[in-house]
């Protein structure tokens, strides 16, 4: 295997890795929080992008998973002492088998309709568990601080959560990268593009979207086992806050929708933005109409996003950046 | 009108606050070293806790100039104690909390930690102050359930969730033997169910029948399906609530709806100055707070209670924050300036600001201060719980030229006025 | 049991025509041109503080403000449409909810950093009106019978006028539509304008019923979201029936279980929709 033939997978290894190895390096707390949130953000749109940049259809709901993941994963760490990478798959199969359901299902609508229905989805779930009493209700669950001490400390515990997160957010970009890569990616990209067109190419349309729809979900529910772990607790309206999920979709959208690097990219800068809007006097109050007016520019005048900017103006572009 | 000149008073003062705090200190050569000590924490400046959040920080700043402008805090090697605060926004969400905490923790050295605001948001900076080794003064946070995870380091200004409408259930048993039925509708959040789920145990204990126990969602501005509900359910007493806006709007709409009941009581919205601009809906309303401008604490009663006094009176509370930030002080507030405090006098008696000497002093606080008797539960499942304050409960009465006041009616001791009962 | 049944189910079946008129801009705007209106809730707040700005500043009667705020409305859905929209307009449907959404993003920043997070009362009474067990308050009587108003004119507006009829004719077919020489940039530009407008109405009537802040606009954009599948995506007068059932149901649900039940069963019920039967109740637009 020569390595210099992905040049699109490297550049997106790399760029993770690197950014990942600093707080190590340093041995930095506060650097490795703040790389926390940055390769959270870039995991959670990178695997919304399977289904979204892929298939080409919208998610509105994308958070469920994570929600539903972290709900799992907490309970099984709090109720039925499971081990943390137990609860991590535990977290990981719910969160597969909501969206198998929901592939059976609710992919069937189309366009604005799906969009709507997951929206649907995800308020139902957060209405139902705000009356599950097992999950705590409205007042949610709490974790003993002596579990981390199963850990090694909070200390060590944190570490190994953000451990935990590298290697999904590295699980996300391959599988991204696999996905698009493949026949199924590509029979994806038909969907996407037409999808009674691909049927009638020998598509299993149902079928492959259901797919892409649970390898999607997936990693949001490892990751809101680790999210949650770390928090402490766990709360209905912290799990399924619809406000993430477009945050998402805007991280997406910056990026580049269809292309590995660009929720990487998205992901990253969309943080960023929001750190450096956040702490300057200017524009602290007014953050959000700000982000805002760059979203409406990315949509209106650059809709393929910074990384299919990229590769639409500059050939050699197309063949690094994937 | 007066509200917005408030709001804009209000602003330019917080913004000149900003702007002193930016400008370098003058560095004061004192005998003796002077030693800044950082109190780092979160407010909410933005999302849905904002106005509750700065009241607290406006509080806490206010304990940091006067603690400052008092000369500090000397300890007994001559070292001088100066505070400074850091703070960053939390957005009223979870999703920062810890990373902006952990960077309080290390980058910017704080020595201290404050909470903050809300039950769910200091529960995810628990973890990181407890890991970090830094003590934690929580206010604003009521919840119980935090306090009972094996935190060492964490510190409860405030009475907890579980005895926030107690006082009421006994106020209504004083009142009245024959009333025996209450219905509780509740925010379902963390903190109003944690409250009324104590409050049902408590009233069933008294032998008080419970006719309604029902939650509603947070955002919830249509109260007419629970008050249909609670009319069928004829209940002589209501109680329970959540925040400002959804307390506030239930108690308007029991009122359109001339809900014969003869006792109310609602959390949070109730003790908050705003709440008369409700009218004849708010009167006979009662609540419990933390803190009332009314509340007698003094020198004296710590003398004779056995306990410390440290800081200023509630009147003299009062009126500096009024001055400072142009409206009247809520509990929030208060609250904000208690944490100081608490620290103020932890530090003094350890004589020193390493964590585990203030750690010892904290556990040992027996403390009278404008805000109320503090101390602290010290078992190993319940550490940092608040034990030694109590709820006062209000109510909004009309006095003789028919204004609105909100009255301390409860305990009787701090009592201003006689408990307006039945309201209908 | 039978007067709180009685009770509820007046209670519902008022607030539920101020549902349907919230919900039935997002209907008309996704029936003309496939776009749903993600700023559909801060509009409906912007509404909101029209009434109450109006009213507090400047002591306009609210039921009268309501005019200036509904034509207000209508201009900012034109030039919302014309900046935001129009290039978004034949994109798939993921440019022109994030071309909404920022809308939205911008509207509550502005709006957080003018007036808070904190709710306003709009302190305008017309009495209560009792009828045995039934209390009702002037001012819900007053939006219910308003939002009956505006929903037969649109009606009147959509079938016996000549602008109205243009309307249908884009939503049905917009290419034969131009072909008939109907401008149909100028058609489009007004349904957006139309949409916003009713949400803004919507929005003032909402102000005089109960206390209002910037974010309140949020729950009735996810309740219309359920009101015009029940009703039929597309299909603005279906819309009022979907108001009315989504009403009755907050209203009379209750009384049977527990309240936090009633968005359970509100979603659930959106969705089995969407899959049973996607043109909603009544059908789609026509």
């Amino acid at each position: 295997m020569k390595l210099s033939r992905y040049p699109g997978l490297i550049i997106a290894v790399l760029l993770v890795v690197l950014v990942s190895l600093y707080p190590i390096i340093t041995g930095s707390a506060s650097a490795r929080e703040t790389v926390f949130t940055v390769l959270m953000s870039l995991a959670l749109a990178s695997s919304l992008n399977i289904l979204l940049g892929y298939t080409g259809y919208v998610s509105f709901g994308h958070i469920v998973f994570f929600g539903l993941g972290g709900y799992v994963g907490f309970y099984t760490l709090t109720a039925l002492h499971w081990h943390l990478l137990l609860a991590v798959l535990a977290g990981g199969a719910a969160a597969a088998g909501l969206a198998f359901a929901l592939g059976k299902s609710i992919l069937r609508l189309r366009g604005a309709y799906f969009a709507l229905a997951t929206i649907g989805v995800n308020e139902a779930l957060r209405a139902f568990i705000n009356n599950f009493e097992p999950f705590g209700g409205p007042v949610g669950m709490d974790m003993k601080f002596a579990i981390y001490n199963e850990y090694g400390g909070a200390m060590q515990a944190l570490w190994i959560v953000y451990g935990g997160l590298i290697v999904i957010t590295l699980g996300v970009i391959f599988t991204s990268y696999a996905v698009k890569k493949s026949k199924f990616g590509l029979g994806l990209m038909a969907i996407r593009e037409d999808e009674d067109a691909a049927e009638v190419m020998g598509v299993m349309a149902p079928n492959a979207k259901t797919w892409a729809y649970v390898l999607s979900a997936i990693f949001p529910g490892l990751i809101g086992v680790l999210f949650f772990f770390k928090n402490g607790n766990i709360e209905p309206g912290d799990a399924f806050r619809l406000h993430l999920s477009i945050e998402l979709i805007v991280m997406v959208m910056l990026g580049g929708q269809g292309t590995v690097l660009g929720p990487i990219v998205g992901g990253a800068a969309y943080q960023q933005l929001r750190k450096t809007l956040l702490t300057s006097p200017l524009f602290k109050n007014i953050q959000l109409a700000v982000a805002g007016f760059l979203l409406l520019i990315i949509v209106l005048f650059i809709p393929s996003g910074a990384v299919g900017w990229l590769r639409s103006r500059f050939a050699t572009m197309r063949r690094v950046l994937e | 009108m007066s509200r917005k000149v408030m709001f804009v008073l209000g602003m330019l003062v917080i913004v000149a606050l900003m702007l002193t705090a930016c400008a370098p200190a003058p560095a004061a050569k004192t005998s003796g070293a002077e030693k800044t000590v950082t109190i780092g924490f979160t407010a909410s400046q933005t999302g849905k806790y904002n106005v509750e959040s700065s009241r607290q920080t406006n509080g806490l700043k206010m304990w940091v100039d006067d603690v400052n402008n008092a000369g500090g805090i000397k300890l007994s090697d001559g070292t001088v104690l100066k505070f400074a605060t850091k703070f960053y926004d939390d957005e009223s969400n979870k999703d920062r909390v810890q990373e902006l905490y952990t960077r309080l923790a290390t980058e910017d050295n704080a020595n201290f930690l404050i909470s903050p605001y809300s039950s769910g948001l200091t529960a995810a900076a628990a973890v990181i102050a407890e890991q970090y080794g830094k003590i934690m003064i929580t206010t604003g946070a009521a919840s119980d359930a935090t306090y009972k995870q094996g935190y060492t380091l964490v510190y409860q200004a405030y009475t907890p969730a579980s005895r926030y409408l107690t006082s009421s259930v006994d106020l209504l048993g004083s009142l009245d033997a024959s009333a025996k039925k209450i219905a509780f509708v509740y925010e379902n959040s963390k903190f109003s169910t944690s409250v009324v789920e104590a409050a049902k145990a408590y009233a069933e204990a008294q032998g008080y029948d419970v006719v309604l126990f029902e939650g509603y969602d947070p955002d919830t501005s249509d109260f007419n399906p629970f008050i249909n509900k609670i009319q069928a359910a004829s209940p002589d007493a209501i109680m329970g609530g959540g925040h400002f806006q959804d307390g506030s709007t239930f108690a308007r709409q029991i009122n359109e709806k001339n809900l014969p009941v003869k006792f109310i009581s609602l959390l949070v919205a109730p003790p908050e100055p705003t709440f008369s601009e409700l009218g004849d809906a708010a009167v006979g309303v009662a609540g419990p707070s933390q803190w009332e401008a009314a509340a007698k604490y003094s020198p004296e009663a710590a003398k004779a209670a056995g306990m410390d006094w440290l800081g200023l009176s509630s009147t003299e509370f009062a009126q500096k924050y009024e001055k400072a930030y142009g409206e009247a002080p809520s509990y929030h507030a208060a609250g904000g300036y208690a944490a100081g405090l608490l620290l103020q006098n932890a530090i003094q008696k350890a004589d020193s600001i390493e964590t585990a000497k203030v750690k010892a002093a904290l556990d040992a606080t027996n403390l009278m201060i404008f805000f109320g008797p503090l101390k602290f539960d010290t078992s190993a499942d319940a550490h940092g719980l608040q034990v030694g304050h109590s709820m006062i409960v209000v109510q909004w009465q009309r006095d003789s030229s028919g204004k609105l006041v909100k009255q301390v009616v409860w305990p009787t001791s701090g009592a201003t006025a006689d408990p307006l009962y039945p309201i209908h | 049991m039978v007067n709180v049944l009685l009770a509820s189910l007046i209670d519902g079946l008022l607030i539920g025509f101020v549902y349907g008129i919230a919900a039935m801009g997002l209907s008309l705007i996704f029936g003309v041109m496939d776009v749903v209106n993600l700023a559909h809730g801060p509009i409906i707040a912007l509404g909101m503080f029209g009434v109450y700005l109006l009213f507090s500043l400047l002591g306009l009667n609210p039921f009268i403000a309501l005019i200036l705020v509904a034509v207000m409305g209508l201009l900012f859905g034109l030039v919302m449409y014309m900046t935001a929209v129009h290039r978004v307009i034949d994109a798939p449907p993921l440019s022109s909810l994030l071309a909404t959404f920022a809308v939205n993003m911008m509207i509550i920043g502005i709006g957080t950093s003018l007036f808070t997070t904190s709710s306003y009362n709009v302190e305008y009474s017309l009495g209560t009106v009792t009828a045995g067990p039934i209390n009702v308050t002037g001012t819900r009587l007053a939006a219910s019978l308003i939002a009956l108003l505006v929903t037969a004119a649109l009606y009147w507006f959509l079938y016996y006028t000549r602008t109205g009829k243009y309307i249908r004719a884009v939503a049905n077919n917009r290419s034969s539509a131009e072909l008939m020489g109907i401008p149909s940039t100028r058609i489009l530009a007004l349904s957006f304008g139309i949409g916003t407008m009713l949400a803004a109405i919507a929005g003032g009537l909402i102000a005089t019923i109960f206390p209002i802040n910037i974010l309140a606009g949020g729950s009735y954009e996810l309740k219309s979201f359920v009101i015009v599948v029940m009703g039929g995506l597309g299909n603005p007068l279906g819309a009022l029936i979907g108001g009315l059932i989504l009403g009755l149901m907050e209203g009379v649900v209750p009384v049977f279980m527990k309240t936090t039940w009633v968005p359970v069963l509100e979603f659930m019920l959106f969705i089995i929709i969407l899959l049973v039967r996607p043109q909603g109740i009544l059908g789609a637009k026509e």
